[in-house]
């Protein structure tokens, strides 16, 4: 093994997220001669896109549930076989403090949400971060009845679980990210109503097909998807473009939704609404990344609030690197990429040369497809037209959308901190993730609360900062470790009560 | 029944055989299989709701299903606040009901 060297010494790399793109940052990084530490909250690799069935039920055929399962195979195996290479999973990095020109990482290790678990303290000499994005749902009417999910949800529990969250099941929102949701439904035996995407047939026919030598060249996501159309059309599943779920029903979990035609804003069309009878609706409008350690680091930020990476995948601040969806919605070919070239460049390799080079030509080919896409299906302003009076905004505090329209009347404030003080929305448990970008558009959007100019403007305060990652037991604060640059063999071993369980 | 598990025998990804646990939900039996999160057992017996919220005493469940929304809290031996969509289930655990948020 090649000993990359600072200061005399193995650098040593923390990986953080056991997507594709930390496992391929973890490989990358162990094969230029650094060690490694891949770190996960999850009991599994793979992170959202390999969410699988747990060691106790393993799936003889899973790789009928995924895509490029034999790639997952292959990085989780060279990876716990490395021998510069320490795996933790059920490790959740609560918060990143900066200190004399470094990082360092403080982690909880052991069941999520448990009592007594052993805490860590790593100060890496370069950190990768990997963290990955959740979907992001609009609130709509009724959203918060029992029965309405979010898509990535419906997508976890097929993989994860094989639970199907209905048996008649509408599936809407915006993006590809609902094909293979559709699919993983059809294949827990659940009936797909109809997919509803709000995106324009225009745009989506440009997004998808104006330059179709992308579309050859990225023959990986193009086949998947054709993959999931194919599903959809074998199971005669009706895809309609230009429709939303407008409101769901139900006394006690959701009983029917309305589904609405919306125009190119993506305002319901009125006199098109319809009645459709289903018990689970699943939702979602787009990603939102995880961006907490990023900004913890003192990352820049992007215009779209992705954290700027160079071409190295290189942050804004040294010694730190990302890639995945934190970096932007690109797919797991992208995040796959991206991941090869920020674990080379974390350990001081090459990233002009090799697995690396070639990874970096991946990656932007595989970026242009999916960014493309993506932006076909982006948010539209006129959303905001199906929103009553009565609708929760925050599911946490369960702050109506009359109520944040009243605040901001009364306290002549569109600055998203004090609306948030009074109204309450954003400070539940969930930190805003749920809510956050939503309030700062209502807040900030043209045709926003209190904005009877149409003028725009308003609050561009970061919703995004979290010190905390997650709600941290006081116990768990009482005697924390002496720093460490990585975890000895020993310690890593301690440390997984329930073992690795991929 | 809304929610379900796919039943073993039936499932084309062939899990292998089932596992059977038992948790006590709110003092009633609740039956699942080695390794399905509390979420997991409860949607899969068909129980889409197991909190209530503070302010509007309305039902909860799973929404984000990957630990990001705190929607599925639930208490699990005592402890409060564990997310059930993230929290593997064991032979005996006893969940209890919360009534608001932390
Ligand atoms: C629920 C869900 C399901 C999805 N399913 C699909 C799919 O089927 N097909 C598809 O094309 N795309 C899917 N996506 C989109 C998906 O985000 C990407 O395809 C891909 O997984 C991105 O890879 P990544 O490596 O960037 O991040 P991820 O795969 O999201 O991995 C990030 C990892 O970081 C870990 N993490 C985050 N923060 C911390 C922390 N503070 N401490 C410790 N660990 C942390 C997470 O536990 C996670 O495992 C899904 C997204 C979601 C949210
Ligand atoms: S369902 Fe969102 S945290 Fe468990």
């Amino acid at each position: 093994m090649r000993e990359v060297t600072r200061g005399g010494t193995t650098r040593d790399v923390v990986v953080v997220g056991a997507g594709p793109a930390g496992l391929a940052a973890a490989l990358a990084a162990a094969s230029a001669g650094a060690r490694v530490t891949l770190l996960d909250a999850a009991d599994g690799l793979g992170g959202q896109y390999w969410r699988h069935l747990p060691p106790e039920r393993p799936a003889g055929r899973e790789g009928l549930l995924h895509h490029k399962w034999a790639v997952f195979g292959e990085l989780a195996d060279t990876l716990r076989a490395h021998p510069a290479v320490t795996v933790l999973p059920t490790a959740q990095v609560w918060s990143l403090e900066r200190h004399d020109g470094g990082v360092r990482l403080n982690v909880l290790v052991g069941e999520p949400d448990g009592e007594g678990r052993e805490s860590l303290v790593l100060d890496p000499d370069a950190l990768v971060l990997a963290t990955g994005a959740h979907d992001r749902t609009l609130p709509f009417p009724g959203w918060q009845l029992p029965g309405v999910y979010s898509a990535g949800a419906a997508q976890a529990l097929a993989k994860g679980e094989r639970v199907a969250v209905g048996r008649r099941v509408v599936v809407a929102g915006a993006g590809p990210f609902l094909l293979p949701v559709a699919s993983s439904l059809l294949q827990t035996g659940a009936t797909v109503v109809g997919v509803h995407e709000a995106g324009r047939v225009g745009s989506l026919a440009r997004g998808w097909l104006n330059r179709p030598w992308e579309l050859a060249g990225a023959t990986g996501k193009a086949g998947e998807l054709a993959g999931y159309v194919s599903d959809l059309v074998r199971h005669r599943v009706p895809w309609r473009p230009r429709e939303a779920v407008v409101a769901a029903h139900g006394v006690g979990q959701v009983e029917a939704v309305t589904i609405a035609r919306l125009d190119d804003n993506w305002a319901p069309v009125a006199g098109t609404e319809r009645l459709v009878e289903a018990d689970a609706v699943c939702v979602s409008h787009g990603f939102t990344p995880r961006l907490e350690l990023a900004i913890a680091a003192g990352c820049d930020l992007s215009p779209g609030r992705f954290v700027r990476v160079d071409d190295r995948q290189a942050t804004s601040v040294p010694g730190v690197w990302a890639a995945g969806e934190i970096t932007g919605i690109g797919g797991a070919d992208a995040a796959l990429a991206e991941g090869t070239v920020a674990g080379t460049a974390a350990a001081g390799g090459d990233t002009g040369s090799g697995a690396a080079r070639t990874a970096g030509r991946a990656r932007s080919r595989a970026r242009g497809f999916a960014a493309r896409i993506e932006a076909a299906h982006g948010i539209r302003a006129g959303w905001t037209a199906w929103l009553r009076d009565d609708t929760v905004v925050c599911r946490c505090e369960e702050t109506t959308y009359g109520r944040v329209r009243e605040v901001v009347e009364l306290t002549g404030s569109r600055e998203a901190r004090s609306v948030k003080l009074t109204s309450r929305a954003g400070l539940g448990p969930c930190q805003a993730r749920m809510c956050g970008r939503t309030l700062q558009e209502l807040l900030a959007g043209p045709g926003a609360c209190g904005d009877a100019e149409g003028a725009g403007g308003g609050t561009t305060s970061t919703v995004d900062r979290r010190p905390l990652v997650v709600p941290v037991r006081l116990g768990d604060l009482a005697a924390l470790p002496a720093p460490r640059r990585s975890p000895s063999p020993l310690t890593a071993a301690e440390s997984q009560p329930g073992g690795d369980r991929t | 029944m809304t929610s379900y598990r796919v039943p073993a025998e039936r499932d084309p990804a062939r899990p292998a055989a089932d596992r059977p646990l038992t948790i006590v939900v709110d003092g009633e039996p609740v039956a699942g299989t080695a390794g399905q999160t509390i979420a997991g057992v409860l949607l899969g017996a068909g129980r889409r709701e197991w909190r209530t919220t503070a302010a509007g005493g309305a039902p909860r469940g799973v929404f984000c299903g990957i630990g990001v929304c705190f929607d599925c809290l639930v208490e699990v031996n005592g402890l409060r606040d564990v997310r059930a969509c993230l929290r593997r289930a064991q032979e005996g655990d006893v969940v209890t009901r919360q009534g608001g948020t932390p």
